[in-house]
């Protein structure tokens, strides 16, 4: 049914911190490598050997320069994959039910067997969480690893999704953050995680933790600088002439 | 917003062909026998093909009949039962007509009724989208219902509510213009919100996730034909409505020549609706090109 849940029992969702993340593109490699050879239709590619490759991807990173009004620029890495959002507008206008928001744990997924591959599901996201597979015809999504989190036969380090399992920079976190108690929840409420497009009133349940301010780079790195400046002179004696003989080479 | 040929044919075709039925269903004309064979034959022709033409854009046409389980929140899913139900009751209706020489008016009425619910519940698929400021806007379904009265009364032979609804259809259609113009901006939706990291100075997209292109730059984010939206504009306000217009109150004696010159009101109607209908598409800018750095 594609009318939305009036509460979910648990809030699962991703904290993505922009602070740590480099920007290896890890969590994207690691995602398509999961999710193409499990839950519902393989993530296909398009002349993936050709002039013109595309293909289907459940998260993608991007890059951002940030200038502030005084001082230096600053570079942010950017993933972004389905925000499991409270009010999905992408669960609503679907015709065909295959579009739904589990009142368990609130993760949007798709009934691939349901889907008509429509379209207005995507064109309903502001994020571009959601990509119409080419070859299979239906709409994929994110479904937040739903077949490694509840998965008993990996062991319990791998319950997560696949791109937290992978960060190399730890900057992705997976929990419930419907439970103010959760570690999820308590890093969003000490870095101050925010909203993407929150005029956009769709309430996502993923937060982005702001990048910290950079250092200011001051004249004088450190008061002990002047006592460790190098001390270059020039050599003497033997040295001396082995410096010059050298340089006439 | 890719200007898809199947969505521009459907929404122009089956807006046509339901405004016709919506004037037959109220008697407006009143015909019978062969006259109305024809009139149904052209409403059908138009309304169906358009709806065909609509699920051309699907990835899984087969599984299309599913898409009317859930009317309670999607209004493509209403739109396939209103459209049902006055292809429906327009049929029996026309049975009346064509057959027996009758009309049967409240059938007719509640058909037309359904007609233009058609018309609105398509307008509403796109007027719905949040992530698309220029089609979340109130213009949108009267842009869509005014069009389709208008050629429905061109359709129908109706020469003075034709008039007055090609005009209503005129102005809704330069309102639409000048708000949407304005729409992403006052949607409040930048690159700012869009990164959350706006309030620390002005941010500009640097690397693209990928070299190549995607589903979602294909789909929504369609940059080169808005190159020339001022001059396409200006062809379809004029063979949509100002050529119309002239040719219905041009003074014509012959009935042979009035009816030639509905004809090719009809055509140049059809054209401008089509034009106005890819720019729709074309300009609407989706959100998320944005996060591309594009709109």
């Amino acid at each position: 049914m594609t009318q939305l849940p009036h509460s979910t029992e648990r809030k699962l969702g991703l904290v993505i911190d922009l602070d740590t993340c480099v920007g290896c593109h890890a969590c994207v490699i690691s995602c398509k490598g999961w999710n193409t050879e499990n839950y519902g239709a393989p993530l296909s590619d398009q002349d993936a050997y050709g002039g013109n490759p595309s293909g289907t991807f459940l998260n993608r990173v991007h890059s951002y320069e940030v200038q502030p009004q005084n001082g230096h620029a600053q570079l942010v890495h950017f993933p972004k994959s389905c925000l499991h959002c409270e009010d999905a507008p992408c669960v609503t206008v679907c015709p065909t039910g295959a579009s739904y928001k589990r009142v368990e744990d609130g993760i949007v997924l798709v009934n691939e067997s349901d889907c008509i591959g429509c379209g207005l599901c995507a064109w309903s996201c502001p994020y571009g969480a959601r990509e119409l597979d080419v070859a299979e015809g239906v709409m994929k999504k994110c479904t937040l690893c739903v077949d490694r989190i509840y998965n008993e036969n990996l062991t319990e380090v791998d319950r997560v999704p696949s791109c937290v399992r992978t960060c190399p920079a730890g900057a992705r976190h997976f929990g419930d953050l419907g439970d103010p108690d959760s570690d999820v929840s308590k890093l969003v409420a000490e870095r101050g995680g925010i909203d993407l497009m929150p005029e956009q009133g769709t309430k996502p349940v993923n937060k982005y933790l702001p990048p910290r301010p950079k250092d200011t780079i001051e004249d004088q790195i450190d008061v002990l600088a002047p006592l460790l400046a190098p001390i270059a002179e020039e050599p003497k004696g033997f040295m001396g002439w082995l410096d010059k003989a050298l340089e006439k080479l | 917003m890719h200007p898809a040929p199947s969505v521009i044919v459907f929404t122009t075709l089956s807006g046509l062909g339901f405004g016709l039925l919506f004037f037959l269903g109220l008697g407006l004309p009143n015909v019978t026998g062969w006259v109305a064979f024809t009139f149904f034959v052209i409403g059908f022709g138009l309304s169906v093909a358009g709806l065909l033409a609509s699920t051309f854009h699907l990835g899984r046409p087969e599984r299309a009949i599913k898409a009317f389980t859930q009317w309670r929140s999607s209004w493509l899913s209403r739109e396939g039962w209103c459209a049902v139900a006055a292809l429906i009751l327009m049929g029996l209706y026309s049975i009346g007509a064509i057959f027996f020489a009758q009309r049967w008016g409240l059938l007719g009425f509640v058909g037309a009724l359904f007609s233009i619910l058609t018309v609105f519940t398509t307008s509403m698929i796109y007027t719905q989208l949040k992530s698309i400021p220029r089609w979340n806007m109130n213009l949108t379904p009267a842009m869509f219902l005014s069009f389709s009265l208008a050629g429905g009364a061109l359709l129908a032979g109706q020469t003075a509510l034709a008039l007055i609804s090609l005009l209503i259809a005129a102005l809704v259609q330069i309102l639409y213009w000048r708000q949407g113009d304005q729409a992403l901006a006052r949607s409040g939706t930048n690159i700012g919100t869009a990164t959350g990291l706006g309030d620390r100075g002005s941010v500009r997209a640097f690397e693209p996730p990928h070299t190549g292109t995607n589903y979602l730059l294909r789909e929504f984010v369609h940059v080169v034909g808005r190159k020339h939206a001022e001059k396409l504009r200006i062809i379809a306000f004029s063979l949509g409505f100002f050529i119309p217009v002239v040719l219905l109150i041009m003074p014509v004696n012959s009935v042979a020549t009035k009816h030639f010159l509905a004809a090719v009101a009809v055509l140049s109607h059809l054209a401008g609706v089509a034009t106005s209908r890819w720019l729709f598409f074309a300009q609407a800018e989706h959100v998320v090109g944005i996060y591309y750095g594009k709109r």
